[in-house]
């Protein structure tokens, strides 16, 4: 593998498709690089104040706010960011709500594709280069529209020909194009459907945008019961569920039913993490996150998980 | 023409113009009602909520019953371009005009109906909506060209949920089909696409855009009094705007025709012969999800005909009695081995070890489990929304390659 380990980058952009797990991961990611001694920042692009929540703290916003030791969560607010863009770019004061500009901007953003993208994509390219951090970790736009968010500098360059934005899209390029300062995560389950768009993902990411693939999660790996020997075994306990249930004292077939089901589970799932392992190469490592049973949602899943990646990356 | 068909017939004739969708009473609880009647009713499903939780499937499922049992020519149009599938409803791929399913993909099954299916193609869309509303064949081919064009039907994110709605509006007005069911696009915010209709009219009626069109038209003379004018011209660049202005100046010879079916579009969604069926799995985020979308329907007045729950573990692992006999099998596991007769005599020890081991892991699994389906019905009994069916469709252990795996998750939907 080429390029340095994901933590070492300032950058890492961190996608899936929904319901995956993405935003759990760019929180144990954070996590993981403040245990580091870093100082993090982790940004949430889409403002619904899931990843503040994740470190057990209220929604945060543009300016962000220091969470847990080390780890700064701020939200994308693309008006917000163009006013601080105008601000230090074109020395234009901006006095409280941009007004009139910010309907003009709305409307532009909506029509002009990429304003938006180019908008959020700026920021964090922006704290990169002043170093304010040691590592911007963003939970990006779901799959779907990732590729658009990480080519919008390109996109830009090629429509507008002149102009200020024209010389500001060149340094975010140089940052976004840099494997040793910016990588892309992204997180899937070993799931039919997730791993077809994780495949697809990883072509267009490929061909279409200059952001090198760092590393594929896969999340929810259900434990293996046993072996192939075991199963031998297992399939004779099945056959003798009558005898198993006197000596047990109860019914022992819906706990034999319970592990059947997922040993098949177990079993589909490997089948689509082989087809991930074969599709994406060995240039892309992939790291394992085990399936939690007991908790979904909260700061003891973030630490969960951020220990869980730790071992995945050797650390 | 019997009475029967008569009447139903009338119930399904169109309302007279200008007449307003009739106010539903909501159940406040689910109803004893099932997928079946439901399909059998109304005529446009629109099957959503959060992605990853087999929303597509579903809504071909639903189509293939539909066809399968009631007849008729029903219509699955998604926004999915799975591969998976196509190869299911045993086409070699999905486009954007409707193919028919052939009936050899039913295997065995004669269905009483005609299945079809079509792929959104939103680019494809977008320039039949052009080529319709356009004003004369300059301003269409002028559009069709504009590079900025190109760049908004094929990139811009919600430009997907409008022209989901408008197509929907177009083959249902055509009436070549009995009932559609849509598969609607995987939007961040799941609900875009109900505002889709109405905000792509206001975007086009804005007072702004008439503003921006307007001063582009005079900018060489007034450029200097303009400071948003001046401020973007700095940031874009000159040739950036003007495409935009272009873009816009030749979209409001359009406008009518938009803001038009805009509203007929959002007609046909409140209207009784339309539901929608939401599509959720019972984990916690996509739960919320779920929630959040049925609230909003009924905020609209629109219909919540179904709510459909994926992959729910099977009942079994929330027994309690199988939990206590999971717990003694992981307490006693060597005690147990040890109790059951080997016959394999050769190596009974090691038999026995491996037994033991393998009880502990069963029970252990069964546990984990156990904590799962609990969370898993918690949430299922703290779901508000109050749908007019409630149908769980228990965890399949393989995945769905063919019209027969989707015939037997609908059925498991169905009654």
């Amino acid at each position: 593998m080429d390029g340095p380990p994901l933590l070492d980058l300032r950058l890492v952009f961190v996608t899936g498709k929904g319901g995956v797990g993405k935003t759990t991961t760019a929180a144990a990611l954070a996590q993981l690089a403040a245990r580091q001694g870093k100082r993090v920042l982790a940004c949430e692009v889409d403002a619904k104040g899931d990843l503040a929540s994740l470190f057990e703290a209220a929604p945060t916003d543009f300016s962000g706010r220091e969470v847990v030791p080390g780890v700064h969560v701020m939200s994308m607010d693309t008006e917000a960011s163009l006013r601080e863009y105008l601000k230090l770019n074109l020395r234009v004061p901006v006095a409280g709500r941009l007004g009139p500009v910010a309907k003009a901007f709305g409307f532009v953003a909506t029509a002009a594709p990429g304003v938006r993208e180019i908008l959020t994509v700026g920021k964090l390219c922006y704290e990169v280069r002043e170093r304010n951090y040691d590592l911007v970790v963003v939970d990006a736009a779901a799959s779907g529209h990732i590729v658009s968010q990480l080519a919008a500098p390109q996109a830009i360059n090629d429509l507008v020909k002149v102009g200020l934005i024209r010389t500001q899209t060149d340094w975010m390029l140089d940052i976004l194009s840099d494997p040793r300062r910016t990588g892309l995560v992204v997180v899937t389950t070993p799931e039919e459907m997730p791993v077809n768009e994780t495949l697809e993902l990883a072509d267009r990411v490929a061909s279409e945008t200059t952001v090198r693939l760092s590393a594929i999660v896969a999340n929810r790996v259900l434990p293996e019961l046993f072996g192939r020997h075991e199963e031998a075994v297992f399939d004779q306990l099945c056959q003798r569920v009558d005898e198993l249930s006197k000596l047990v004292g109860g019914d022992a077939e819906p706990v034999m039913d319970g592990a059947r089901l997922a040993v098949t589970m177990r079993r589909t799932r490997a089948g689509h993490l082989q087809r991930l392992r074969e599709g994406v190469g060995t240039a892309v490592p992939i790291l394992y996150l085990p399936y939690l049973f007991t908790r979904a949602h909260g700061m003891r899943t973030t630490r969960q998980v951020a220990t869980s990646l730790g071992e995945e990356l050797g650390l | 023409m019997t009475e029967q068909r008569r009447a139903r017939q009338r119930s399904r004739s169109k309302p007279a113009a200008g007449e307003p969708a009739a106010p539903r009473t909501r159940p406040q609880r689910p109803r004893e009602g099932s997928l079946d009647g439901l399909l059998a009713t109304k005529e446009i499903v629109i099957s959503c909520g959060p992605g990853g939780v087999g929303k597509t499937t579903t809504a071909a499922a639903a189509a293939a019953m539909a066809a399968c049992h009631h007849g008729g020519k029903v219509l699955v149009l998604t926004i999915d371009p799975a591969r998976r599938l196509a190869d299911a409803l045993g086409l070699k791929d999905l486009g954007n005009t409707e193919r028919r399913i052939p009936d050899e993909a039913f295997g065995h099954l004669q269905p009483r109906g005609e299945l079809w299916a079509a792929m959104l193609d939103t680019q494809q869309s977008w320039d039949a909506l052009v080529r319709r509303h356009a004003p004369d064949a300059r301003t269409r081919d002028a559009i069709l060209a504009n590079p900025l064009y190109r760049n908004i039907s094929g990139r811009f994110i919600q430009s997907h949920d409008y022209i989901a709605m408008e197509r929907l509006y177009d083959l249902h007005s055509a009436g070549d089909y009995d009932l559609i069911v849509v598969d609607t696009p995987p939007t961040r915010n799941a609900l875009d696409f109900l505002d889709a209709p109405h905000r792509m009219a206001e975007f086009f009626s804005s007072r702004l855009l008439r503003w921006l069109t307007v001063s582009y038209r005079s900018r060489m003379m007034s450029m200097a009094s303009r400071p948003f004018l001046q401020v973007a011209d700095r940031i874009l660049g000159t040739q950036f705007l003007a495409d935009i202005a272009e873009f816009f100046i030749l979209f409001q010879s359009m406008y009518d025709g938009f803001v038009a079916r805009a509203d007929a579009v959002t007609r046909l969604l409140s209207d009784r012969r339309t539901t929608f069926m939401v599509v959720s799995t019972l984990e916690a985020a996509p739960v919320r999800e779920a929630e959040y979308f049925a609230g909003a329907l009924a905020e609209r007045n629109l219909s919540l005909g179904a709510l459909v729950l994926n992959k729910v573990l099977p009942a079994y692992f929330r027994d309690r009695e199988a939990a206590q006999v999971a717990g003694r099998m992981q307490a006693g596991a060597h005690g147990l081995a040890g109790g059951l007769r080997w016959t394999d005599s050769s190596a009974v020890e090691g038999v026995q070890d491996t037994a033991a081991r393998v009880l502990v892991e069963v029970a252990d699994s069964f546990l984990n489990f156990g904590v799962v389906a609990r969370r898993e019905a918690e949430q299922q009994a703290e779901l508000a929304a109050s749908p007019e069916v409630l149908a769980t469709v228990p965890f399949f252990d393989a995945d769905i390659v063919d019209m027969e795996g989707l015939l037997r998750l609908g059925s498991m939907m169905w009654s």
